[in-house]
């Protein structure tokens, strides 16, 4: 992955938009937060391969970046993402990670199902 | 340590072995005991990935699965098995379905000692979730042809409520095994190792603890709560 280059993402978004996607979204704490520090609240939430057609979607912010999808009766957000990666299997892979390394939240956008 | 026929080791995530139970499993190898690992997930949802980034949401499963291998081969492990679960998942599972697939393995293999997590001091639900499973198929059988169930605990709480563990494995002997299994995790272990390494250096004791001993308690069944 690479840190985010807010054109080349926005070019990908909208290439994906319109058409039947599949999209893994995540955000999490960790499982151990609370073990590691008893005060804290952990929370985290996780979906993947939720089939979903997006009218449009925006990339924006300075960094570390939001990304709003708009679908037919709601919408799909994620913000914190630092990094993108556009693999060989046409996926937009978009992640947000902290500055210990560890992943906080994940948001992909596959034309096929996620393994 | 007491010669087993046939070892049986349950755990989510590849890693769960290294820290706890590596020195056990290298030694009962050694011993010539047959020893399966059902590892239950790939760990697809590790947060470690690095910042940059070494890999992303969908390439990691695939460099834990390799990493899990090098670990097996490290440790001696003739019979690893992938269960093909997805990690962060397993409570969410069918419960009956979750100790079909332990029974389906202890029938399959008949082991003399099943090692897994201790349901309720584990921490991260994958882990609780796998404990229970195991508790429950091993639960079916006549207690007398029980398995030894022996299992790791690390939650805060874990002395306090289940006692000292009654289980003492000197790995002093497979200690570069033990190490090797650490390091064949390197995605998830690489921060942990740069100080245990420096630590066992220096003799540190917090360190050597990691390849000297490892400690299990045997299952409580007189103080069974598992549903």
């Amino acid at each position: 992955m690479e840190p985010i280059k807010i054109a080349d993402v926005q070019g990908v978004i909208t290439q994906l938009a319109r058409q039947d996607v599949y999209i893994h979204l995540e955000t999490t704490n960790g499982a151990y937060a609370s073990h590691f520090n008893e005060g804290f609240f952990s929370a985290g939430a996780y979906i993947r391969n939720a089939k979903v057609n997006y009218e449009h979607g925006k990339i924006i912010g300075d960094g570390p970046y939001r990304v709003g999808l708009k679908i037919e009766i709601g919408w799909i957000y994620a913000e914190g993402l630092t990094h993108y990666e556009c693999d060989e299997q046409g996926r937009l892979l978009l992640a947000g990670h902290g500055a210990d390394g560890k992943l906080a939240v994940a948001l992909e956008i596959s034309p096929t199902p996620f393994n | 340590m007491e010669k087993e026929r046939q070892v049986l080791v349950i755990f989510p995530h590849p890693d769960d072995e290294a820290f706890g139970v590596s020195g056990t499993i290298s030694t009962h190898v050694r011993n010539g005991t047959p020893v399966t690992y059902a590892c239950l997930t790939l760990g697809e949802m590790g947060r470690n990935l690095g910042n940059p980034p070494f890999a992303t949401r969908e390439s990691l499963p695939l460099i834990r699965k390799k990493e899990l291998q090098k670990a097996a081969d490290v440790m001696g492990i003739q019979d690893l098995r992938m269960m093909g679960y997805r990690d962060k998942t397993l409570e969410f599972e069918n419960d009956e379905k979750l100790s079909n697939m332990v029974t389906e393995l202890i029938e399959e293999l008949n082991p003399s000692l099943i090692i897994t997590f201790y349901p309720d001091y584990s921490v991260h639900p994958d882990h609780e979730a796998t404990a229970r499973a195991v508790v429950r198929a091993v639960r079916r059988l006549p207690k007398a042809s029980r398995p030894k169930l022996h299992c790791l605990a690390f939650s805060k709480n874990c002395e306090e409520a289940l006692g000292q563990p009654d289980i003492l494995v000197d790995i002093t002997p497979v200690k570069d095994q033990k190490i090797g299994a650490m390091k064949a995790h390197i995605s998830q272990t690489a921060w942990m190792l740069k100080d245990l390494e420096k630590g066992i250096q220096q003799n540190d004791p917090e360190a050597l603890k990691w390849v000297t001993v490892e400690r299990f308690w045997s299952y409580q069944w007189e103080n069974d709560t598992v549903e």
